[in-house]
């Protein structure tokens, strides 16, 4: 009895063999079964749907959209027609790269900051660590505000430079914490060996600790990276001019606000001489299935250790 | 059984430690010998330190720029000094106190309308027995957490908008259009709606992490005393989240003044500025957009202040109903 009760918490949580229901548990109503069965179809309809809706619309010809009179539910007609614009359209190619360019050193560039920075807290008893700490832990709680920052990244000559995007953001305190907490718990034993063989930190830490952290290293690189590719105010704050602009801006100057885009409006003749059209709407989504497909692409690869790698630092804050 | 497993970790621990150097014998080390066996692990933090000096503390150093008329060419150290002229100002401006009341009514409305929902999903995901299903859910409702934005207001924009789908099935059948994306009269529950859609997926984690937490045996005793499943949910499972029930309220409180910042932004000039305006916002258009820097930036710190003072508060009401909040007591 007392081992029952007094099981250690992994064996706690787990169900029974195969998620069989306990003999316990009464059995399910029907009318509850059903219930949860629309509840969830229709969360994943929710989230799924607008989704379906904005790639078929990307791949769909202009009758088929002029038929739907927006997006498209049903496909009457395909073509590749709106990719093929996005790879002839400089604006569009160009914040592609941005875009992408930003995330990879961004994500580099923050990694190995929070990575070392994780590391050299992590070790109990190691010199300043504490007061290293609490000057991390007191930026989570007070900040300057928007307008010292935009001056002083101004006053470093940020503006108008890719920079901006990634160096002012490029340290999550939350994110330094949740790596601590996972290397402190690197075992002992297998720190203590290598440094039995002459190992230095440095070594320790690619050798020892980075290997055995890869799921948190993961999760940690994923949030990294998505930041960076979802970065809009500060592109908005930094970068003036659209022939710099990542993805995210171009989305919200032409698809949000409706403003035309070179290079692919229609020039009118005649009433509205002069005037460009807005993007068709299946250029528009076009753009926002490529902003989405990094995502979704890696988002498998990563989301299975979202459990095993946040729920400490997702409690622990 | 399980505290001779526990402790049992915990002495090979400590003795890690005083491997490495016993907290005793390391009282008697000066410090610069510490220094000097730990300079590759404080060479290690200088990257993140610097850059949050750089980037962080040198920004909060230049919040006094609030108390002085800023000038381009003059800088912070030159600029001439105001006092409390720009916060007597925004005292007195009718638009900061519309951004504030903004602020306060949407946060009000998110955490009455949206803080139940992840939990109730938790509750309803954890009851699944089938664990394939179980985790394809998960994964879908996690998604939306990682799009921006600006892809979750383009995507409730082609849903809802004017000329979105939803609309399109209402015209068809005759029935007039209601395009929510401009109402601004219903600004606050459409913002609302958008935060569900995002992050109430993500939401559920740490509520099944709490749940995985609660001891299985508690249900089994319940059950044999004759607990159905709903005197179960509400004598067992709800306690057991409490903690963390309290700890994501008390966030919530501590981020009150925050709401959605870019959210905010970027449909602002579909809803327009009496609908949208928020502190951020406020801060943003009158400090950046309309140079008047030293006005921004009060208004900047006047919400960083507020917003330290609610998360102090915050704690003391998790102390209050005996939780340990963000920190302990």
């Amino acid at each position: 009895m007392t081992t029952l009760s007094f099981r250690p918490r992994q064996a706690a949580t787990r169900r029974g063999p195969a998620g069989q229901r306990p003999i316990w548990d009464e059995k399910p109503t029907a009318g509850g079964q059903v219930g949860k069965g629309v509840i969830m179809f229709v969360v994943l309809a929710v989230v799924l749907v607008p989704l379906y809706a904005i790639v078929l619309t990307s791949f769909s010809t202009q009758a088929s959209i002029n038929v739907a009179n927006g997006l498209v539910l049903v496909p009457h007609g395909l073509t590749l027609a709106a990719y093929q614009q996005i790879f002839t359209n400089q604006l569009i190619v160009h914040s592609l790269l941005v875009s992408t360019g930003v995330t990879v050193v961004g994500t580099v560039v923050s990694m190995v900051v929070t990575v070392t920075c994780a590391y050299g807290l992590s070790r109990a008893g190691s010199f300043g660590h504490r007061t290293i700490l609490m000057t991390l832990v007191v930026t989570m709680f007070f900040s300057g505000g928007i307008v010292p920052s935009f001056l002083l990244v101004s006053t470093l000559g940020g503006y108008g430079r890719y920079w901006s995007l990634i160096l002012p953001s490029a340290v999550s305190v939350f994110n330094i914490l949740v790596m601590r907490a996972f290397f402190a718990g690197t075992a002992p034993e297998l720190i203590d060996a290598a440094r039995m063989d002459g190992a230095g930190e440095w070594l320790i830490l690619w050798k020892v600790v980075l290997p055995t952290s890869r799921a948190v290293t993961a999760v940690i690189a994923l949030f990294y990276a998505v930041g960076y590719w979802n970065s809009f105010f500060n592109a908005l704050l930094y970068l003036p001019d659209n022939g710099k602009w990542p993805m995210q801006l171009v989305i919200y100057t032409y698809t949000l606000l409706g403003d035309s885009m070179p290079g692919t409006g229609v020039t009118n003749t005649g009433q509205y001489a002069g005037h460009q059209q807005i993007a068709p709407l299946s250029l528009q989504m076009a753009v926002v299935s490529l902003t989405l497909l990094p995502i979704v692409v890696i988002y498998p690869f990563v989301q299975r250790h979202f459990s095993k790698g946040m729920l400490l630092g997702a409690i622990k804050g | 059984m399980s505290a001779i497993i526990e402790d049992g970790a915990a002495p090979g621990a400590s003795r890690d430690v005083a491997r490495a150097g016993a907290p005793p014998v390391r009282r008697r080390m000066g410090w610069r010998v510490r220094i000097r066996r730990d300079r590759s692990l404080l060479i290690m933090t200088a990257p993140a330190v610097l850059l949050l000096a750089v980037f962080t503390y040198i920004p909060m150093a230049g919040a006094i720029t609030a108390f002085q008329s800023y000038d381009i060419y003059q800088g912070f150290r030159h600029s001439a000094w105001v006092g409390l002229t720009n916060f007597t100002n925004l005292f007195s401006d009718r638009i900061f106190w519309h951004a504030f009341e903004n602020t306060l009514v949407i946060s009000a409305v998110q955490l009455i309308l949206y803080f139940p929902i992840p939990i109730a999903l938790a509750l309803l995901l954890n009851s699944v027995m089938n664990s394939r299903i179980r985790s394809f859910v998960q994964s879908v409702v996690y998604l939306p957490h990682f799009f921006s934005w600006v892809l979750v207001v383009t995507i409730f924009q082609e849903m809802l908008g004017g000329a979105g789908v939803v609309n399109q099935v209402l015209r068809r059948h005759g029935i007039g259009i209601w395009n929510v994306m401009t109402d601004p009269g219903t600004f606050r529950y459409l913002v609302t709606a958008q935060a569900i859609w995002k992050e109430a997926g993500w939401g559920i984690i740490v509520f099944l992490a709490a749940l995985a937490a609660v001891d299985q045996s508690l249900y089994e005793a319940a059950a044999a005393d004759g607990a159905n499943r709903w005197r179960r949910l509400w004598h067992i499972t709800l306690p057991g989240m409490r903690g963390v029930i309290v700890l994501m309220l008390v966030l919530r409180l501590g981020n009150a003044l925050t709401v959605g910042f870019e959210q905010m932004l970027i449909q602002r000039q579909a809803v327009g500025r009496d609908a949208s305006e928020v502190l951020d916002t406020f801060t943003y258009y009158y400090g950046v957009v309309n140079n008047n820097f030293s006005y921004g930036a009060a208004a900047g710190l006047f919400k960083g202040v507020l917003s330290l003072i609610l998360v102090l508060a915050a704690n003391r009401l998790a102390h209050a109903f005996g939780e340990d909040g963000l920190y302990r007591k």
